[in-house]
């Protein structure tokens, strides 16, 4: 992973900046010392590590943005980290940058249940927005399996999903206001409790911006009541295209599961080993179908779903009979991650999204892939959008598999792309796929987007080395060509 | 000299921008038309008619998706979801009669360009979380495109968010992808009697809080609707539990079936009680649902014969006001207060809306922001100069 060059001057002037740094932020909130700074050293794509120029943990709005106005005139980079577990590197450290941690942004600043949202400082864990207000019958809809540890400002720059986006909505779809602090210092405001602000939408440019145009310091999202019932019906098929084959008749029967997930034979049977969901072993394809709402809906639609499964030839279709069994359903898909792991040493998890019909045809050619790159993989993914999570097994202490392995992922998220899908569903670019985006975009398409980049960021400070393979700069980018021989083209009709 | 330019397909849009980059002219993006009269007035040097770009490139009913040509009407776009028993789930209000001109003109691409839904925005979401992906041309001449025709996407900046709701003044396209979903069986709506404006937010609120998944909450006059969509058991049983939960608040409840109902939300989303007296001036204002009955009480203070009526929980005000050459726009947002929102000015005169500001001024911060970004797409200026202002 080739990340910019380190910049000498900067490297010169370590001491310098970090003196800087502590007169804008007192106490313990700058780190400088390599112990301290090796926990920041990775995230969660921790196959790739690099030490900080120094961390800096502001606690106040003001210091992010004294920090960030001293970057940009002296022209320093800067990294945003929330909780450190993007899986594209996110918020991997730049040996040039100061890394800027907003975890003690932590408060719940307000809660509003008649306008059903809740502002928060970006710190705050995802799950923690829903404690602070399930004891009212409320929750926040996204829920990435990060839940526990990620941050809500770090969702809003991933823009991050979960099981449950199909019915509610990614991250982008729950945002209601940010506050935020520009390259230069400036704060400003998108959004609050009122929906669609005017002009430009900011508020949805930012989420998912990967940390590159500004750095949050403040979130206001939408709460929903919690769903007064919900049931999951696990569905085996002999057949890995019955099971995909089943998700596209649930859908066009025009039902909305609230969540839809499917697991490939291997995964069925490494999360069946480790937890003892009672899962099929005999079965091919899996699908966790989870209907949510009123009980008489749930139990109407239950009966639908369990009759479109029988039709496609499901061997298994058990409906969960309590919150306990849903649990248990769902417990073997929730630690398929770590329930591969145990028969690994490491694996890479992708996160390429296709159009639902494609993925029999994906499945395929991804075992064909494996047998060429001679490692395993094993499916587990969010069926209802499309979103595939494939894990590729290997050992990364051998150079030479963790090659192989990153070659089979490029060729696995080409073969998405191709299928007329995309590089990531959820997970974001960030290091990871950055050098893949030519594949599904052309030199225009990401010249228009660093154009975006160049109104927030001219110098390209922050978070660089992420999202763009090429980074042209802003002057460069600016410049207008126009083509003076193109005539008016007299075949285009005129009036 | 001025005109139209009517490009047929992409590679011909392309040649016209180039066209109008190399003259140094500007260009009045126009679908259909229908919002001609919505925004800042129009002064391109030429217009640059999309209508000729037109039709369904694809549509898979079980991916939930639709990609169509720019051009394409709205109204064959909501005929070919209505055959497979799907919609557009942000509702897509036809402003054309409030307007002044006929109904069902728009294009599906002018109602994001605006960035316009009706009432069930409050459980499905803007136009601008349908917007999967698109593509056009920048102000470079340049084709381009962001997004796809996935569900779930983040490669790359979410583009799709910033073209709903541009106007036209960033790039023009030519294709776009949209999310659609499943028409629900059955709608129905139950109706509170005698509520003014504060206790209806207030029973609005909670409904909208409640597990029984409210799709859209107005308050007319002194009527306040309800509507609850689905499978026909699930709409009995959340209609029955409405009821108990809202038991205290009025005596005077009823319930309209599904063809009433369609047509109070139709009613609802178009605004359409606003339609009369053409000349009088209408505002679309968005604050916290709870603030809206406070807003409209300061706006009656000073204009106690103004009409408003709420939509969205009571989030979303439709407002009319006798004509006046400021259409009381200092009036208007000033009243807006500290809880937050924003105006837009939907109906004047082509006078007033070139003397006013149509769209929420923004702090300069923002507004300077917003520069940058319009620049870093048309660089030159060359789209809808003007046209928000």
């Amino acid at each position: 992973m080739q990340m910019p060059l380190l910049d000498p001057d900067i490297l010169r002037r370590r001491g310098e900046i970090v003196a800087a740094l502590r007169a804008i932020v007192p106490g313990e909130g700058v780190i400088d010392d390599l112990d301290s700074m090796r926990p920041y050293e990775c995230d969660a794509l921790s196959a790739y590590r690099q030490m900080p120029l120094v961390v800096v943990l502001p606690d106040t709005v003001a210091q992010v943005s004294a920090i960030l106005r001293y970057c940009q005139d002296r022209k320093v980079k800067v990294v945003p980290r929330g909780a450190g577990t993007s899986l594209s590197g996110g918020s991997m450290p730049v040996g040039d940058a100061i890394l800027l941690g907003m975890g003690k942004f932590n408060r719940v600043l307000e809660i509003d249940y008649a306008n059903r949202c809740v502002r928060v400082q970006p710190g705050v864990t995802n799950l923690g927005v829903t404690k602070a207000v399930e004891h009212e019958g409320f929750y926040y809809a996204p829920d990435p399996s990060s839940q526990i540890a990620c941050s809500i400002g770090g969702n809003v720059a991933e823009n991050s999903g979960g099981v449950h986006c199909l019915k509610y909505g990614l991250t982008t779809n729950n945002l209601l206001g940010i506050e935020m602090v520009l390259m230069n210092g400036e704060v400003v405001r998108l959004g609050g409790k009122h929906l669609d602000a005017g002009g430009y939408d900011l508020l949805g440019l930012m989420t998912g911006s990967e940390g590159l145009l500004g750095v949050v310091t403040e979130v206001t999202v939408r709460i929903l009541r919690k769903p007064s019932t919900a049931r999951a019906v696990l569905i085996g098929f002999p057949t890995e295209a019955g099971a995909a084959d089943c998700v596209a008749a649930v859908i066009a029967s025009g039902i909305i599961p609230g969540g839809m997930e499917m697991m490939d034979r291997d995964a069925i049977q490494c999360a069946e080993n480790y937890v003892g969901a009672g899962y099929p072993l005999d079965a091919e394809g899996l699908l966790i179908v989870e209907l949510d709402g009123p009980a008489v809906e749930v139990d109407h639609l239950v009966a639908r779903v369990e009759e479109i499964a029988k039709e496609r030839g499901a061997t298994t279709c058990r409906v969960s009979r309590d919150e306990q069994e849903r649990a248990l359903f769902w417990a073997g898909r929730k630690a398929a991650f770590p329930a591969v792991g145990q028969i690994t040493p490491d694996y890479m998890c992708l996160d390429g999204s296709v159009p639902r019909g494609r993925l029999v045809e994906v499945l395929a050619e991804m075992r064909e892939m494996s047998k060429t790159h001679r490692l395993r993989v094993v499916n587990v993914f969010h069926a209802g959008d499309g979103n595939l999570h494939p894990l590729i097994l290997f050992d990364a202490n051998d150079p030479e598999e963790l090659r192989r392995a990153e070659e089979f992922g490029a060729d696995i998220l080409r073969l998405c792309v191709r299928v007329g899908g995309v590089l990531t569903g959820e997970h974001g670019v960030g290091i990871e796929k950055r050098d893949l985006m030519g594949e599904q975009f052309t030199e225009i398409d990401l010249d228009q987007q660093m154009r975006v980049k160049c109104a927030f960021d001219p110098d390209h400070l922050l978070n660089p080395g992420k999202v763009f393979p090429k980074l042209r700069r802003c002057a460069e980018l600016g410049r207008v060509v126009v083509h003076h021989n193109k005539m008016p083209f007299p075949d285009i009709p005129r009036f | 000299m001025s005109g139209t330019i009517k490009p047929r397909d992409a590679r011909e849009l392309r040649q016209a921008i180039e066209w109008a980059l190399s003259e140094g002219a500007t260009l009045d993006v126009r679908g259909a038309g229908s919002k001609r009269a919505l925004g800042k007035p129009m002064r391109g040097d030429h217009v640059l008619d999309t209508s000729g770009i037109s039709g369904i490139v694809d549509y898979a009913p079980e991916e939930l998706v639709v990609t169509l040509r720019a051009g394409t009407p709205m109204r064959e776009v909501e005929a070919l979801l209505a055959q497979r028993n799907q919609m557009l789930a942000f509702e897509p209000p036809d402003l054309g009669p409030l307007l002044g001109c006929a109904p069902g003109e728009g294009t599906l691409v002018g109602t994001l360009m605006g960035n316009f839904a009706g009432p069930r925005r409050l459980s499905a979401g803007a136009a601008r979380d349908h917007l999967l992906g698109f593509s056009g041309v920048n102000g470079r001449g340049e084709a381009f495109k962001s997004g796809g025709r996935v569900m779930k996407n983040v490669t790359g900046y979410d583009l799709s968010k910033l073209i709903a709701g541009s106007w036209g003044t960033l790039a023009v396209l030519d294709e776009v992808s949209v999310k659609v979903l499943p028409a629900p069986d059955q709608t129905r709506t139950l109706i509170l009697r005698g509520l003014d404006d504060a206790a209806a937010a207030r029973a609005m609120c909670a409904a909208m809080g409640s597990p029984h998944e409210i799709s859209g909450a107005a308050h007319i006059g002194d009527r306040t609707a309800l509507r609850v969509e689905g499978v026909a058991p699930s709409v009995e049983a959340r209609l029955k539990g409405l009821r108990e939960l809202l038991a205290d608040t009025t005596a005077a409840m009823e319930e309209l079936g599904t063809f009433e109902s369609r047509a109070l939300w139709r009613d609802v989303r178009d605004a359409a009680p606003l339609e009369a007296d053409a000349d009088w001036t209408v505002w679309r204002l968005s604050c916290p649902p709870t603030a809206g009955a406070a807003i409209v009480g300061r706006i009656r203070g000073q204009r106690p014969e103004a009409k408003a009526f709420y939509d969205w929980s009571g989030g979303l005000i439709w407002l009319g006001l006798p004509p006046r050459p400021d259409a009381d726009h200092f009036l208007v947002r000033g009243a807006i207060g500290p809880t937050g929102g924003h105006a837009t000015l939907i109906r004047a005169s082509e006078a007033v809306r070139a003397a006013v500001p149509v769209f929420q001024p923004q702090p300069p911060a923002l507004a300077a922001l917003a520069t940058r970004v319009k620049e870093s797409f048309d660089p030159r200026g060359l789209f809808n100069p003007g046209r928000m202002g």
